[in-house]
C-alpha cells in the first residue's frame, strides 16, 4: 500500500498530456474535482465567462419586467394606506373615482386618477419606464411609429406639450426607443420580448432535451431491434417538413405560448437523440456497466446512475446551442407572422415592423441589436461550455 | 556478449537528463537527473513500474515528448557525438526514423488502419533512402521476410486489421528496421501480446540485433525479459535510476533495496488445496457461446464464431480453477457465460440449481452468491461514484431494507478485508492507484459475501510488486471467507501461484485439464507445453503449435 503517495501522472502524460484530472487543492468540497476543473476551464475563457454573467444579469432583470416597465406604479399611497398594483388588481372605485367606471380596473396613467391620489396626501411610485408592452401611448406627438422622445424637436411635440400644460419636450413621458406602429413603447416591448424569448427557449430546450435524452438512452442501451425501429422512425419523422406542418396547425389552432411550444417540441426533441444514443452505445460496454449487471442492478438504475452522467457531458455541451436555436425559431415564426398572438411582446414581431417601416429605423435597429446581443451571448457561453467539457483541452 | 567493453566508443550517452511537465500551473518532475549509455550492438534495459519515467526517458531520446508542456531542466543526450537536446526540429527528423527508430507497445494503434502495409513501409523507405518503384518493392519484401512474415509477397496488400497482433508488431519492427538504424528503442513491445507471441517477437528482436549489430534500448516492466535479452540493466523508480549494472550482477547480487524487492516480487506458489469431496459450486455441461455471422440482405446466418464450444467444467467449494490460454481462446467469454452475463447454450448448474435458462429477474436472488472482478481497474469502477457508493451498490440491490448503519459496517469490513483504509471510502476512484482500484473492485465483490467469484485477469494490468501483493490478498480472502474462485489469466506464473486445478483452452475448446501440480509438471499436449515454455522460459514453440 506504499504506492498511494507515488505520482502516477508522468507516464500517462507522455501520451496524452492533458488527459489527467488535476487533484483539487484547497477549495470547497461540494464540487467534484472533475466539475471543479471544468468550472476553472470555463472561467479561463474570459469571453464566455463574462457573457454568462451579462446574460444572467439581463435574464434576471427581465424576469422582473413588471417592475421595470409597467403602466402601473410599484406602490400607491392613498388615504394613508398602501396599495401594490403589480401584485393585486384594484378598481377605480378604490381610489375615489365614483362614476359608471368605478368597478373597472384602475388606470393609473389617467391624470384624473393621479390628481385624486395627490389630493388624499398620497403618491405613486413609478417604475423607470411607465409603459407596459401593451400600453398605448395616446399622447404621441407624431403619428405612430413615433421617434424616441429625445430625438423630437420642440416643434414636433409642441401640440402635446401645450395640451398637457408642460414646458418642453423634455417633460414628456419618455419613449426611450420610440414607439412602434401600434403606439407601444419599444423599450418595454424589448424587455418583455427578451423575457418571453428566453423563457420559451429554456422551456423548449429543457423539455426537448429531456425527451431526447430519454429516447437516446433507451435506444443506445437496448440496441438491437429497439434501436433499429426507433432510428427508422426518427428518420421518417425528421423528413416531415416541419415548417409547413406548423403553418397548417397554426391556421387551425390559435397560436399561443403553449401551443407553439407543443408544435415545436414535436420536432425539436430529435436533436439530442443521436448524440445520447452514441454515448450509451459506447458506455454500455464499459466494464463497470458489466460489473453493475453482475451485481444484479436493474437496467433502469444502470442507465440512470452509471450511463446518464457520461451522456450528460455531451448533452450539456449542446444545451446552449439548442437554446439559441430555440430562441431563433420563435423569433423566425414571429417574424413570419405565425408566432405568438398579435399584441404579445415579441422580438420577431418587432423585426417585422422594422421591415415594414423603413422610415422608422429605431424599430429595426432595436430589434436587431437585441436579437444579435442575445444570440451572441448564448453562442459565446456555448463555446466556453464546450471547451470546458473537452477533456483534451489544455489547462493553462 | 561482453558488456564491459569499455574501449568501444559509446553510441548514445545520456547525462544528467531531467524531464519536467507543466500541467495546470503545477510542475511535475517525471525524470530526475539520470545518466546511462549504450554501445554499438549492446542491449540496455530500462526496467521499472508504471510511472517510474522509463517511457518518458525513451521518448525524450527521440524528442517525441509534447513540448513545450514537457521540458528538460538539465542534461544532455549525445548520439554519435552529436547533441540531440538542442538540435532544431528539422535536424532531429533526420535522426528520427533513420538512425534511431522506435517500436511502441500497442501494435493496433501504431499502424495507420487505412493504409496497406506496403504503403506504410514504402513511405519510410522513400523518405529516408529515396528508393522508389521496383527497388522499394524488393526492399519491402526483404524486410518483411526478415521479420518472419511468411509469404511476404502475398501480404503486401494487407491492411493492419487483417493481421494478428504478433504480425502487426512484426510489421512495426520491419518499419523500424527499414533504414537499418543504429539504435532501436523498444517501448514495451510485447506487453500487449500473448505469451507465446511475446516469445517469438523477443527471439526475432534478438536475432535481428545480432545480425545488424545494432544497439537496443529496451523498456519493460518484466524482469524475465530483461534477464533473457539485455546485457545491462538500469532499474528505475520515481524518475531516478536506482541501480545500473550488468544483468548478471544485478540479478544475482542486487544492491538497492528496491531491486531486491522487485526480484522477490514473484508471486509465491501456494495454491488452494484440491477438495475432491467438497460440494460442486458450479458445473457446466457442453456450454456453448456461438456468435452468429450474418451475411446478405436477409441477414442469413452463414456460420458461427465459436467463442466457447462445448465446455464442461466443474468447480468445487474452496478450490481455485485456473483457466489459461492465448487471447481469443474464449476464457473471458466462458466466465461471463457462467455468470449469465451473456447468453449461451448448454447446462449451467450453480449450487445445485440449473440456471441456464433463468430470466434476469429470476437470476437476481442468486447474483449475490456469484461475483466477478475484471481485468482493468481503470474501466471497472464508475468514475463518478465515490468508493463507498460503488461498494454499497450491490447491497442496495440485494438488501434494500438493510439499516444504513449495518450497510456502512459491511462496507468498512469489506475495505478492511482487502487491505484498504476505510477512511478513504468517500474518495473517488481516480484518487487511487491501479492496485488500490483493483482492491476496491474486489471489495465490491466480497461485500455481498459471495460463494463464487470469477477473477478475470485481475492482476494483468498491475505492476510486478502490486501483482504479488494482490495474489497474496486473493489467497488470504479465499481462506478467510471460504471462497471458490474461477481464475482466468494468461499469466501462468500467477495461475501457478493460485490454481488448484487447471483448464487449458484453445479456440473455445478445452485442450487439457487436471490438477494444476500435475499439469505443470507434465503437460500432455503440444499446445500446453508451448504455452508453458513461452511463459516460464520465454522460449518459442515450433511453427503451427501456437498462434503466430
Amino acid at each position: 500500500m506504499d504506492d498511494r503517495t507515488s505520482i502516477k501522472a508522468p507516464e500517462t502524460t507522455a501520451q496524452s498530456p492533458m488527459g489527467m484530472a488535476v487533484p483539487p487543492e484547497g477549495h470547497s468540497v461540494k464540487l467534484s474535482p472533475l466539475n471543479w476543473r471544468r468550472w476553472e476551464n470555463f472561467k479561463a475563457n474570459r469571453r464566455g465567462y463574462w457573457s454568462l454573467w451579462i446574460f444572467m444579469f439581463l435574464f434576471v432583470l427581465t424576469l422582473f419586467a413588471e417592475f421595470i416597465a409597467n403602466d402601473k406604479p410599484f406602490m400607491v399611497k392613498y388615504d394613508g394606506k398602501f396599495y401594490f398594483p403589480p401584485l393585486f388588481t384594484y378598481t377605480q372605485g378604490t381610489f375615489g373615482i365614483d362614476d359608471e367606471l368605478k368597478d373597472t380596473a384602475a388606470d393609473y396613467r389617467d391624470s384624473l386618477m393621479q390628481k385624486l391620489v395627490a389630493e388624499k396626501d398620497g403618491y405613486l411610485v413609478w417604475p423607470p419606464i411607465r409603459y407596459s408592452y401593451n400600453t398605448h401611448n395616446y399622447d404621441l406627438p407624431t403619428p405612430a411609429p413615433s421617434k424616441p422622445t429625445w430625438l423630437l424637436t420642440e416643434q414636433e411635440c409642441k401640440q402635446v406639450v401645450e395640451r398637457k400644460g408642460l414646458k418642453s419636450c423634455r417633460d414628456l413621458e419618455y419613449n426611450w426607443l420610440g414607439t412602434d406602429d401600434q403606439g407601444f413603447d419599444v423599450a418595454a416591448r424589448l424587455i418583455y420580448g427578451f423575457r418571453v424569448s428566453v423563457l420559451f427557449g429554456l422551456t423548449l430546450t429543457i423539455i426537448s432535451s429531456f425527451i431526447g435524452v430519454a429516447a437516446g438512452a433507451v435506444q443506445g442501451y437496448f440496441g438491437g431491434w429497439t434501436d433499429l425501429l426507433f432510428q427508422r422512425f426518427i428518420e421518417i419523422w425528421t423528413a416531415v417538413p416541419a415548417l409547413y406542418l406548423l403553418l397548417i396547425i397554426s391556421s387551425v389552432l390559435v397560436p399561443s405560448f403553449f401551443v407553439l411550444l407543443g408544435i415545436l417540441l414535436l420536432f425539436s426533441w430529435v436533436a439530442l437523440v443521436g448524440l445520447v444514443r452514441a454515448e450509451f452505445l459506447r458506455g454500455r460496454n464499459f466494464e463497470y456497466i458489466m460489473a453493475a449487471r453482475a451485481l444484479g442492478v436493474s437496467n433502469a438504475k444502470i442507465m440512470f446512475r452509471h450511463l446518464l452522467p457520461n451522456a450528460m457531458v455531451a448533452t450539456m455541451t449542446f444545451l446552449p446551442f439548442i437554446l439559441s436555436s430555440s430562441v431563433m425559431t420563435l423569433t423566425a415564426l414571429d417574424f413570419l407572422g405565425f408566432g405568438l398572438p398579435p399584441g404579445s411582446a415579441s422580438l420577431g414581431e418587432l423585426l417585422k415592423q422594422g421591415k415594414a417601416n423603413i422610415q422608422a429605423p429605431w424599430l429595426g435597429m432595436a430589434g436587431f441589436f437585441t436579437v444579435a446581443l442575445m444570440l451572441s451571448l448564448l453562442i459565446f457561453i456555448g463555446e466556453a461550455v464546450r471547451d470546458a467539457f473537452d477533456p483534451r483541452k489544455a489547462f493553462r | 556478449m561482453s558488456a564491459a567493453d569499455a574501449m568501444q566508443p559509446k553510441l548514445l550517452e545520456v547525462k544528467d537528463l531531467s524531464v519536467g511537465f507543466r500541467q495546470g500551473g503545477r510542475e511535475l518532475l517525471a525524470v530526475d537527473r539520470i545518466s546511462f549509455d549504450i554501445a554499438k550492438g549492446e542491449t540496455l534495459a530500462l526496467v521499472g513500474e508504471s510511472g517510474s519515467g522509463k517511457s518518458v526517458t525513451a521518448l525524450s531520446v527521440m524528442k517525441l515528448l509534447p513540448y513545450p508542456a514537457a521540458y528538460h531542466p538539465s542534461g544532455s543526450i549525445c548520439f554519435k557525438g552529436k547533441e540531440l537536446l538542442h538540435l532544431p526540429e528539422r535536424e532531429i527528423r533526420k535522426v528520427r526514423g533513420n538512425d534511431i527508430t522506435i517500436v511502441f507497445q500497442e501494435p493496433m494503434t501504431s499502424l495507420n488502419p487505412l493504409h496497406t502495409i506496403e504503403k506504410q513501409l514504402r513511405e519510410i523507405i522513400l523518405l529516408h533512402q529515396g528508393l522508389d518503384g521496383r527497388q522499394a518493392l524488393d526492399r519491402i519484401v526483404e524486410l518483411l521476410t526478415q521479420v518472419g512474415i511468411p509469404e511476404a509477397q502475398t501480404r503486401l496488400g494487407s491492411y493492419p486489421h487483417q493481421l494478428s497482433g504478433g504480425q502487426r508488431q512484426r510489421v512495426m519492427i520491419a518499419m523500424a528496421l527499414a533504414n537499418e538504424p543504429d539504435l532501436l528503442i523498444a517501448d514495451e513491445p510485447t506487453t500487449a501480446l500473448d505469451v507465446t507471441v511475446q516469445a517469438q517477437i523477443l527471439k526475432l528482436l534478438k536475432d535481428i540485433q545480432s545480425r545488424l549489430n545494432m544497439a537496443m534500448l529496451f523498456i519493460t516492466h518484466d524482469l524475465g525479459i530483461v534477464r533473457k535479452l539485455a546485457d545491462r540493466v538500469c532499474v528505475m523508480k520515481d524518475g531516478k535510476i536506482v541501480e545500473p549494472g550488468p544483468v548478471e550482477r544485478v540479478f544475482t547480487a542486487p544492491e538497492h533495496p528496491y531491486t531486491r524487492a522487485l526480484l522477490a516480487a514473484e508471486p509465491k506458489p501456494d495454491p488452494a488445496p484440491l477438495r475432491p469431496d467438497a460440494p460442486i459450486v458450479v458445473e457446466t455441461k457442453d456450454l456453448k457461446v456461438w456468435f452468429p455471422i450474418k451475411r446478405g440482405v436477409m441477414r442469413k446466418v452463414v456460420g458461427h464464431i465459436k467463442a466457447v464450444d462445448g465446455v464442461s467444467i466443474a468447480v468445487r467449494q474452496g478450490e481455485t480453477l485456473g483457466i489459461v490460454g492465448e487471447s481469443g481462446s474464449g476464457k473471458t467469454t466462458l466466465g461471463l457465460a457462467i455468470l449469465r452475463l451473456i447468453s449461451s447454450q448448454g447446462t449451467i448448474v450453480f449450487l445445485g440449481k440449473p440456471i441456464a435458462g433463468l430470466k434476469f429477474r429470476d437470476m437476481l436472488p442468486i447474483r449475490h452468491d456469484m461475483q466477478i472482478v475484471f481485468q482493468d481497474p481503470y474501466g471497472s469502477l464508475s468514475p463518478r461514484m465515490s468508493v463507498s457508493d460503488i461498494i454499497e451498490e450491490g447491497l442496495w440491490v440485494h438488501h434494500p431494507k438493510m439499516p444504513p448503519k449495518e450497510r456502512e459496517q459491511r462496507v468498512i469490513r469489506a475495505l478492511t478485508d482487502v487491505g484498504l483504509d476505510p477512511a478513504t471510502r468517500f474518495r473517488y476512484p481516480h484518487e487511487f492507484s491501479g492496485g488500490q482500484r483493483q482492491r476496491i473492485a474486489l471489495a465490491r465483490a466480497v461485500v455481498l459475501e459471495p460463494t463464487f467469484v470469477v477473477l478475470d485477469e485481475p492482476t494483468s494490468a498491475l505492476d510486478m510488486l502490486i501483482q504479488a501483493q494482490m495474489v497474496d490478498l486473493l489467497r488470504d480472502l479465499q481462506k478467510r471467507r471460504n471462497l471458490t474462485y474461477l481464475f482466468i489469466s494468461h499469466d501462468l506464473r500467477v495461475v501457478a501461484a493460485l490454481a488448484s486445478r487447471l483448464v487449458v483452452m484453445r479456440h473455445g475448446k478445452v485442450v487439457e485439464e487436471g490438477p494444476a501440480v500435475e499439469l505443470f509438471a507434465a503437460p500432455k499436449s503440444d499446445y500446453t507445453r508451448a504455452l508453458f515454455a513461452a511463459a516460464f522460459n520465454l522460449e518459442t514453440a515450433p511453427e503451427g503449435v501456437v498462434a503466430q
